[in-house]
């Protein structure tokens, strides 16, 4: 497809979703009581929107994942929080 | 339009969602074993589970003239247990010469632990004595890189799997690649939140060939969309990807991994 008919197909949806996200850091902004670990994965995240290269999904993906490679002792739980906690001490 | 559910939860959906699924093309489903939402409390548990997945359910698919198949493990959440999990093990074996299994599936990882590890192993293991087809699970979020690799090292350290027999399931961008670089199939899941929605599934598509992947809804007891795979075949279309693209990916793809199974077989 050119630029021309994504733009056509895909705007308005991106346009949402954007305003969607702007509201959603104004709504911690206005939130009192610190953020966790979660926030800063997500600026983090974030900064990489403004890259010029056209694989930003799979980066923001690789900067909310585990990246390390041994297995752990136990599961601390089923369920995942879409961040990884360790990013933040590392 | 035909295609063909690979990966749905059928135990968890109501019957209209049976309906639904056919108006709209569906042609065969295909069940793996899942978690229920809740730990079993013993190997009892999954006997009854695997008698519903090889005996009520496709008697119920039967009623729209769906057919339906499944596949057979102790899901990775719940082989954080050893015991368990090598109980639940013991009993595969009895229900495999069922007419409507398929294999050993979805095996995998949830949250990259040892345990989890040590039982992967032992389904691998399992299916390469019965020589089974593999269906695999890949990790939830922020432990998808990690755990895809983990699966990658672990069906590659067993030289009695061939990678076209195995489908490794819920690929997003970040993994796709390693996956369909190390020989194996992709499956591309469509949820509504997490996993991928009909445009990034598309965009993989067109991004990473269009040989082994196939699309899946997975729905199950969560927030999911039986009818998501012929919704991302509409998004094709909005993009100009031709009936016979399309009937590809959704139909003669997974008809293709499955039919390596003789008792896969299309009404």
């Amino acid at each position: 497809m050119t630029r021309q008919e994504v733009l056509d197909l895909y705007f308005m949806d991106a346009r949402s979703k954007l305003i969607d996200l702007a509201a959603f850091l104004d709504r911690i902004e206005r939130a009192t009581g610190e953020a966790d670990f979660r926030f800063e994965a997500f600026k983090r995240a974030l900064d990489l929107l403004s890259a010029e290269n056209a694989s930003k999904a799979r980066g923001v993906l690789m900067s909310l994942s585990d990246p390390t490679i041994e297995p752990i002792a136990k599961a601390p739980g089923k369920g995942a929080c879409g961040a990884w906690p360790g990013a933040s001490v590392h | 339009m035909r295609y063909i559910e690979p990966h749905g939860h059928m135990v968890s959906r109501t019957t209209d969602d049976y309906e639904k699924m056919v108006l709209a093309g569906c042609a065969a489903v295909c069940e793996p074993a899942f978690w229920a939402g809740f730990d079993r409390s013993g190997v009892e548990g999954f006997y009854d589970y695997f008698c519903q997945l090889t005996d009520y359910e496709p008697k119920r698919a039967a009623r729209f003239g769906l057919p339906h198949y499944c596949w057979l493990c102790i899901n990775p959440k719940e082989s954080e247990d050893v015991l368990l999990a090598a109980g639940v093990l013991e009993i595969i074996p009895q229900f495999m010469d069922r007419p409507n299994v398929l294999g050993i599936g979805e095996i995998g990882l949830n949250k990259n632990t040892r345990n989890e590890i040590q039982i992967l192993e032992r389904h691998i293991d399992l299916a390469a004595r019965h020589d089974q087809l593999i269906l695999v699970h890949t990790p939830h979020l922020e432990d998808k890189f990690k755990g895809t690799r983990l699966i990658l090292d672990a069906l590659q350290a067993d030289k009695r799997i061939n990678p076209g027999r195995v489908i490794i399931d819920h690929c997003e961008e970040h993994t796709i690649e390693m996956v369909l670089d190390a020989g194996f199939w992709a499956g591309i899941t469509l949820y509504p939140e997490s996993k991928t929605t009909p445009a990034r599934a598309v965009d993989m598509y067109e991004l990473y060939g269009q040989q082994n992947i196939w699309l899946n809804s997975a729905c199950d007891w969560g927030k999911s969309d039986p009818l998501a795979v012929p919704k991302t075949a509409l998004e094709m279309r909005r993009r100009g990807h031709s009936t016979e693209t399309i009937d590809k990916l959704i139909f003669q793809n997974p008809a293709r991994f499955m039919s390596q199974n003789p008792r896969f077989q299309l009404k």
